[in-house]
């Protein structure tokens, strides 16, 4: 683990020594993409996805927050902040390093993080990241904003998790993807502020990774409706 | 009360009233910076004002007189006021960090400048996002002679695009995601609909162009949400000004908006526009004039019946109109049209954008080159573009000079008016058909200048990252960039090439900005040179002025996201006197 912040630390002054130099207007803000309360067949949830920022345009630090909480056991599943540098690499795409510390409850992990981050064609977000520790994984997310009207938005939005080697105190298996897809019909409530939304989050585990579920009596996929909203400051 | 001396209140009550007779020369004037409250009628806010309100006041100066201005800081922070449209000493310029270092809280600075013009001009905070905040005014300047025009009475009709939200925030917004503020977005069901006028395969087709380049034809105003207002009164304020029968009305349009252009007319008179930017020009009767942001355009109005006549001002993308009312009595109204349908911007639009260089196969072009010359010194589509071998030429169907747009649209060569791209969406119409001003129709009344070949050429490509809302010039920020050096006695001729899909109002402080039109010694002399996205426009500075000024689009969230630059003038009879240390304020 050692290993890999020293790593970190070493890309980070030289990737983004130059754009520091430059005085000018520092911007901050939060979004919350998801602010949710999942009901599963089996399972009630409550999840957030944000990512709150500071920086200029040349360099922006992100810390990005995922969690999911289980109502019944009263316990956190995922707990995952990231500190996040980023920096633009084209018109559209940040190169992204940074540091993902996850803290559920169950065994705690740190990983160095390397990643893509921007807006491909056809408008699509694009988030790409190798985690990178003794057990390494990749995630890629995709998230598109579907306008019904100009306040009325579908947002479907898809994410794999890979694991590149066996972690069964998490239950990674060797190259057994976890998928999420999910779609949320939002309403601009309060400007784009606050926006309420419904919809359906889908998770299923596959190979190595749902052998390891199957053996801990977990179940291997699950759906959920969502009721929750998207904030914005 | 107390913020307004005597002296200052007898200039003001003068310069509110109609100009019959010559103002007072008070050549002594205090204004102070204040937080004010605005109420536009849909929303209060707290803003920043003059002499505790906002708009400020308007001052009425005379040609030839030296003004004393003491401007008193009452705000917690950093403020400053530009005079724009004046030609005065750079030190009295009023820009933070290029004319001085503005005016710290508390602090009073003394501007002292002689008069040396006439005309309708304005002022307004350079500092932050002050002037979108509420910090701006107007300035008449009563010239020495006779003007060569007549009026009974005279009004300041001073636009502004009034928001919910500071200009901080909207910054911060803009920043964040540069759609934010755009409610205007082409959706499913603009998209079902599309599909049913064009067929599907063509509606997709235009999607997945402008998806290919991740812009929307849409873009238009960057900024939505705001109240316009008209001398600070919203729509249903109605700002009324009084006019007898038959009497002849001068009105001084200036359109003070942070972001907004506006499409103005007076539905049921024809205006005769006289002046734009302060200078006088040969007089062009029109239905409908479009005012970028930080122009002024005087117009004269004749009423001849005892009615009410509206005032009606659209934003360019339709999202909000301004409105008030010329009337013989207060409190009559006439009628107020609907807005029409917001224009979108076309494959035509962004004709010298780089990105449709890499579009594959984007576009089909017929009848080879285009006429330049035809089409006067302004606007061209193409100069920019890199035409890969695919392009299919010489289609028998098309007009020389005509495109085919990946939009699907035919477009019949050169645009009508110069200064649009061809096949441009924001190409104006006048609503109610007639004249709508183009920038060819002006020309100057009496040129300030001799007419003479420019001795050098200056490209400015005016470029932006609306993804990232980053705007530039050259692909350069300010901060980044080194400032643009003019020789004192050249004659520059710049050449705004626009590489973006959004109209930038782009403005030279200290010296005259002579846009070429193509009427060659009677191309207008101008503050403000709006350049429509894909097309070329030059103007011309005889650089007369010595000292360091701003140069910058007057969008004021494009000005402050790099959009800027210094200028330094080098050389001349004063430079010594110009550059000499400031004197303390």
């Amino acid at each position: 683990m050692r290993k890999t912040l020293i790593w970190v630390g070493a890309l980070a002054p030289t990737a983004f020594a130059a754009p520091l130099a430059s005085a000018e207007t520092v911007v901050w803000g939060a979004q919350a993409e998801q602010f949710e309360y999942r009901l599963g067949e089996s399972d009630e949830l409550l999840a957030w996805d944000f990512d709150a920022f500071v920086g200029t345009d040349e360099l922006r630090l992100v810390w990005r927050s995922e969690a999911e909480y289980g109502l019944d056991e009263s316990a956190f599943e995922t707990l995952e902040n990231q500190a996040r540098l980023q920096t633009p690499i084209s018109d559209f795409f940040d190169a992204v390093v940074g540091l993902r510390v996850d803290t559920p409850d169950g065994p705690d992990r740190v990983y160095g993080v390397l990643g893509v981050h921007g807006l491909a064609q056809q408008w699509i977000e694009i988030d790409a990241d190798l985690f990178i520790a003794e057990d390494p994984t990749f995630r890629f997310e995709a998230e598109y904003e579907g306008l019904i009207t100009n306040r009325i938005t579908l947002t479907p939005s898809i994410e794999v998790d890979v694991p590149f080697t066996d972690d069964p105190e998490i239950g990674a298996g060797a190259w057994g993807p976890t998928l999420e897809v999910g779609a949320r019909l939002s309403y601009d409530l309060v400007d784009r502020a606050i926006s309420p939304y419904i919809g359906v989050h889908y998770e299923r585990v596959f190979g190595e990774s749902a052998a390891l579920a199957r053996e801990d009596g977990e179940h291997v996929e699950s759906a959920f409706v969502v009721i929750g909203a998207r904030l914005s400051y | 009360m107390k913020n307004i001396s005597q002296r200052r209140l007898g200039a003001l009550a003068l310069g509110l009233m109609t100009a019959l007779g010559s103002a007072a020369s008070a050549d002594v004037y205090d204004i102070t910076v204040d937080r004010v409250q605005i109420d536009t009628g849909e929303f209060t806010r707290s803003g920043v004002g003059f002499n505790g309100a906002s708009p400020g006041p308007v001052l009425r100066f005379k040609e030839g007189e030296d003004v004393t201005i003491n401007v008193t800081n009452n705000l917690l922070e950093d403020t400053s006021i530009h005079w724009h449209g004046l030609i005065l000493p750079f030190r009295q310029d009023g820009v933070p960090g290029i004319s001085y270092d503005g005016i710290a809280p508390g602090e009073t600075f003394t501007y002292n400048f002689p008069i040396v013009q006439s005309g309708t001009y304005w002022f307004h905070s350079h500092t932050g996002f002050q002037e979108p905040d509420g910090a701006y005014g107007a300035i008449i300047i009563e010239p020495k002679g006779r003007e060569p025009f007549r009026y009974d009475r005279e009004y300041v009709v001073q636009l502004t695009d009034a928001h919910p939200h500071s200009g901080g925030r909207i910054f911060r917004n803009l920043k964040m995601s540069s759609d934010y503020y755009n409610r205007k977005q082409r959706t499913l069901l603009d998209f079902l609909g599309d599909a049913q006028e064009q067929g599907v395969a063509a509606a997709l087709a235009d999607r997945g162009d402008w998806g290919e380049m991740r812009m929307m034809p849409t873009d238009i105003e960057d900024l939505q949400g705001f109240t316009p207002l008209i001398n600070g009164k919203g729509p249903e304020q109605n700002w009324t000004g009084l006019f007898e029968a038959g009497e002849r009305v001068r009105l001084r349009f200036i359109n003070s908006s942070a972001m907004t252009y506006f499409d103005v007319r007076i539905p049921g008179l024809k205006m005769t526009v006289v002046q734009a930017d302060g200078n006088n020009v040969q007089p062009v009767p029109v239905d409908e004039f479009r005012i970028a942001v930080a122009e002024t355009y005087d117009v004269i109005v004749h009423p001849k019946e005892e009615k009410a006549y509206t005032i009606f001002a659209e934003s360019m993308g339709r999202t909000a109109y301004a409105r008030g009312t010329l009337a013989p009595d207060e409190g009559m109204r006439a009628d107020v049209p609907e807005m029409r349908d917001a224009p979108l911007l076309t494959m035509g639009d962004m004709a010298l954008d780089p990105a449709m260089a890499g579009m594959h196969g984007a576009m089909e072009m017929a009848g080879g080159e285009m006429d330049h010359a035809a089409m006067g010194h302004a606007a061209m589509g193409h100069d920019g573009m890199e035409h890969d071998g695919e392009m299919a030429m010489a289609d028998g169907d098309l007009p020389p000079g005509a495109h085919r747009m990946p939009d699907g649209t035919i477009m019949g060569g050169p645009a009508e008016d110069p200064f649009y791209a061809a096949g441009s969406g924001l190409e104006p119409t006048a609503a109610e058909g007639g004249k709508f001003l183009s920038y060819s129709d002006l020309k100057a009344q009496r040129p300030l200048y001799e007419h003479r070949a420019a001795t050098r050429e200056i490209e400015l490509r005016l470029t932006g990252n609306m993804e990232r809302y980053i705007w530039s010039l050259n692909g350069v920020k300010y901060e980044d960039a080194d400032p643009i050096r003019l020789q004192y006695g050249e004659r520059v001729r710049f050449k705004f090439v626009n590489e973006t899909m959004m109209t930038h109002p782009m403005h030279l402080h200290g010296m005259w900005s002579i846009l070429d039109n193509g009427n060659g010694k009677w191309n207008p002399v101008k503050h403000v040179v709006s350049v429509s996205p894909g097309t070329i426009v030059y103007m011309e500075t005889e650089v007369d002025a010595p000292g360091e000024w701003a140069f910058h689009c007057h969008l004021a969230y494009h000005a402050d996201s790099g959009m800027f630059r210094k200028v330094i003038v080098e050389g001349g009879p004063d430079e010594q006197a110009a550059l000499a240390p400031k004197s303390e304020g």
